[in-house]
Order: structure tokens, then sequence, then C-alpha cells
């Protein structure tokens, strides 16, 4: 919220004085760098302002000056937590601007990577939030048994956590019979710890105390203020991009959307188990109706000139990336929109106490966590000169220029 | 070996801190921690306020905007002080080298005293970049 703004919804408080608390860009309840100013008066939350820029690294420009198998790398560490829905976001726009189908069979690898990957951020964040409410154990109970899922993506991709392996035409990996027998074990372990964990989600005190009632955000306002994925499902509205626009086989394999309509941290804990829950059946569904078959088509360096958007539900919801193609090797223009940067203006709606519901400091790192915050994907933007409010680009030699003066 | 360095040695207390991470290495930090790999037998204890850590692990290129940050929080912290680098990205820039807002590598800014390779390291990796600081701490 804006400095006036704020002076303007001030009321006389019994404290006389607002207190700012800087939160960030190092601080425990963040594991990554971001900026919170927070107006409180006394213990009551009444202002939040938020800062990413901390993350910005300069991706949308450094894709235009590397080629189309290059950018899959460095797509993907767009973020390492949601790295697989970016790199099915970013091939099936390219495929786009192809005009290919890709085979069967790398659609349903596709499809069960993604659902593996869903599995892992999931998992993680549940122990994220465990430990934001101080229920330690329950963190390093889920963290173990994540440890599952980190195994099988190792085993199927190569890699723990940035797995490439949607490449552009397919995937880089086909899946043996010995694997599925291993991913099926596997699924039928985290089956179980996960419906276990959904009964303590439900019966603990604490998890109870913690989550209940606590950043609430209303069906309308989530709608007004655009939020995506399981932030949004939380709050009873039933949006997800795998129903609404089905990509790679998500009109054929069935899953339910999960929605509850508490609107608080409680039902953003539940919908994100439940969701794992129908990942895991999704992963089973792949692994008994997969076909036979090639898995990778090749395609030219260069595709023709067009556009292309492409959407994929990612972990923490929405993600969209745009592409413009020159008919050259490197791609004239490219667009990320992630799910955390839709989600910042519910989290400030969720962190402002209202007449009706009151927001505490303590409150502050759970909710903060409910969104599932990835501030990685987040500051990315273009490059701009707002201070002189206009857009100027600059040019590859001007940028290279400025980089080598101002470096020590 | 006085007692202040034997202290040292078995107690090592950890901040992390993220330059800009694209969070794969941070989550493979996180789950050196936990019971698969357990990171906190060594004595490491990931601690929250600089000014009570020993060894500051770094994650992520280091971007402009957090560069400054960066200096204050390695000035908080007591001496002596080490740091560890985590990832490619930290080390080099990785991915990013070449990009307008990333340093070339967080040893263009502070001293470095442990690489840590991989995008992103496993964690077994993290425990041997730990393991080996403190045998290079051991033998000084």
């Amino acid at each position: 919220m804006q400095e006036e703004e704020l002076q303007k919804t001030e009321k006389k408080s019994a404290y006389e004085l607002f207190f700012d608390i800087p939160v960030g860009p190092q601080h425990p309840a963040l594991k990554e760098p971001a900026f919170f100013k927070f107006r409180v008066e006394g213990e009551r939350v009444v202002g939040v302002d938020v800062d990413v820029s901390y993350n910005h690294r300069g991706i949308e420009r450094a894709l235009e000056d590397r080629n189309y198998i290059q950018n899959i790398y460095l797509i993907e560490r767009i973020c390492g937590i949601c790295n697989v829905a970016h790199t099915l976001c970013y091939a099936q726009a390219v495929e786009q601007l192809h005009g290919k189908e890709i085979p069967s069979r790398a659609n349903y690898i596709r499809l069960m990577v993604e659902e593996l990957a869903r599995i892992h951020s999931h998992t993680l964040w549940l122990g994220v939030a465990a430990h934001e409410i101080g229920f330690d154990t329950l963190f390093m109970y889920v963290w173990r048994d994540r440890e599952v899922v980190m195994d099988l993506i190792e085993m199927l991709t190569g890699n723990r956590v940035t797995t490439a392996i949607n490449t552009i035409g397919g995937v880089r990996r086909d899946v043996s019979d010995e694997a599925k027998d291993k991913v099926k074990k596997g699924m039928n372990i985290l089956e179980e710890r996960l419906k276990y964990y959904r009964k303590v989600a439900l019966n603990d005190p604490t998890v109870n105390a913690r989550c209940s009632g606590v950043g609430i955000l209303k069906p309308k306002d989530a709608i007004r203020l655009c939020a995506v994925g399981p932030t949004l499902r939380a709050s009873g509205v039933k949006n997800d991009v795998r129903r609404d626009d089905p990509y790679t086989l998500h009109d054929e394999v069935p899953f339910n959307v999960i929605t509850f309509d508490t609107m608080d941290v409680f039902a953003r804990v539940l919908v994100r188990i439940d969701e794992t829950l129908e990942s895991v059946n999704m992963v089973r569904y792949c692994l008994d109706h997969m076909p036979n078959g090639d898995v990778r088509i090749k395609l030219p360096l260069s595709p023709p000139v067009g556009e292309a958007i492409s959407r994929v539900e990612a972990p923490r919801g929405e993600l969209i990336h745009y592409a413009r193609s020159n008919g050259t090797k490197n791609p004239e223009r490219y667009k990320v929109r992630t799910p955390t940067f839709e989600n910042l203006p519910s989290v400030s709606e969720m962190l402002t106490s209202k007449s009706d519901y009151e927001v505490n400091i303590a409150d502050i790192p759970i909710t903060l966590a409910s969104i599932d915050p990835c501030f990685s994907c987040t500051a990315r933007m273009e490059f701009r000169d707002v201070s002189k409010g206009k857009t100027w680009i600059w040019s590859l030699k001007e940028l290279k220029a400025h980089c080598s003066k101002s470096r020590r | 070996m006085n007692l202040v360095k034997w202290a040292r040695l078995k107690s090592p207390w950890l901040l992390h801190f993220n330059t800009g991470a694209c969070n794969a290495c941070d989550i493979e930090v996180l789950a050196a921690l936990t019971p698969r790999y357990d990171l906190e037998r060594f004595g490491a204890l990931l601690k929250a306020s600089p000014r009570h850590a020993d060894v500051l692990v770094v994650t992520g290129p280091v971007t402009r905007q957090v560069k400054d940050r960066l200096l204050r929080v390695y000035n908080q912290m007591p001496d002596p002080k080490f740091v560890v680098a985590v990832g490619t990205c930290c080390i080099s820039g990785g991915v990013f080298n070449g990009c307008y807002n990333v340093y070339p590598g967080l040893d263009s800014i502070i001293p470095v005293d442990a690489y840590i390779f991989g995008c992103p390291p496993k964690p077994e990796a993290i425990i041997n970049g730990v393991v080996a600081l403190l045998k290079k701490l051991e033998a000084s």
C-alpha cells in the first residue's frame, strides 16, 4: 500500500504510533530474498508493502541472446522448484511455433514427471508450512518422506531437482519397465504417508489452532485480485488450467479439481494434501496406460515466424509463457507470467486487518507461506528506467559495456 | 587445540542467505538438514541471525540489488567467519553469467572459503563441502 493511502486510512490508535517492521531480505521466516514492510498498530497488522526485486536476474533479456535449445536450461532455472512446469510450458510454446504434435508416449512421460514434480513441490510446502507454525516434527517427517519422490525423479530424469526432462519435440529419456515398477512402489508408500498427514492436519490441535481462521481470502477478493492455483481453490473457486484448458493429456487422465470453502490457511493445507493424492493417482494412470513408441521428434533449431502462448498449471498456479519468433535461432521476445507474482496482491489482502478480521504479527509467517511463495520466479521484469517514466531497452553491446564498467 | 577452536569445530552454526537463487540450491541445503542426510550430526545448526553464525552459506547468483545486503550480513557476522558458496551460479554466475543484473561469482564480492559445485549440488555434496571446511579449520 502506498504511504499516502496508509496515512489516509489511519485512525487514531491507542498507541498513537504506528510501527514499521521490516522483514527481509534475510529473515528466518523467508528462505528467499524478498522485502516486506509491515505497518503495525500494537499487535495488529494494518498495512503491507512488498519489494521482490532482490531476485531480479534479467532472464527475459538473456533468453533473447541464446538459442532455443540453450534456453531450455535457462528457463528451468527461473525457478528450481517448478522447473518441470517451466520447461513444459516453454516446450509447448516452441512446438506451437513449429506447429508440430509430439508422440503420445512423450506426452504421458511429460504428464507423469509434471505430477511427480507437483508431489515434490506440495510435500516441500507442507514441511515448510509445518516449520512456520513451529511444528518441526511434522516438517522433519514430511521431508523424510519427500525423499521417496526425489529418488524417483532422480531415477527417471538423472537429477534430483532441475530435471531438464522436457525438450523441444518430446522428452529426453524413456521410461523402462523396471523404472515403472519402482515408481508404482514409491506411489504406494507416498499414498499411505499422505493419508496419514491428512489425518494429522485434520486432527492435530496445533495445526488447527495456528491455521484455522488465519489469512482469510474471500472468493470475491480472490477473483478481484486475480489469485491463481491452490490459493484460489482454497477460497472455493473451481479453477484449474488442467481442467479449463487441457494440455498434454489432461483431458484423458481423470482427476478432480480440489476446492475448500473455509478460505483460510487451513483450507490451503488441505487443498495441497488432496491435490498431492490426486497426483499420485494420475501418475498411476500414466504408468498403466502408457503406449509404446518414440519419445521425441526432431525439430529444426529455428521455428518459423510467429507467436505462441502456452499455459500450464504449475504447483503454485497458472503459468503463462509467450514466445515471438522472427525465424532466427533466438526468440525475438519471450515473456513469462508466474503464479507467485499473481498471488502477491492476495497475500497483501490476507495480511491486512479488516473490520471483521484481525491479523496478528505472529500469523505473518504462515500466512505468507500459505501462497507457497516462490520469489525467484517473480522478480524478472524486463529492463526499464522507471525513474524517467519511459521504457528504454539497451542493446546487448550497451549492456555488456555497462556490466564491464560496473564490475569490480 | 585450544578450547575455543574445539568448540567451533563441534558446533558450526550456519546462516543461509539466498542472493537470488532459483530455489533449487535452497531446497537442497534444507534437505541436507532433514532426516535422510542429517547435517546436524556434525553439530551444524541453521541459525536465524547473522550475529549468531560462524558459516555463511550463500546460494544463487549475486544480483546487483542484493549485493549491499549481502555485505551488511557478512559484516554483521562475528570473526572468525567462513563463507561457503553453494552451486554453480554462486561460484561463477553459472547459467546467468553475462546477465546484466548478475555479478560473475560470489568471490568478486566477499572472500570464499569453500566451493560446492553442482546445479543444484546434491545434499551429499553439501555435507562434503561443510566437512571439507571443518577439516580446513582444524588444520589451520
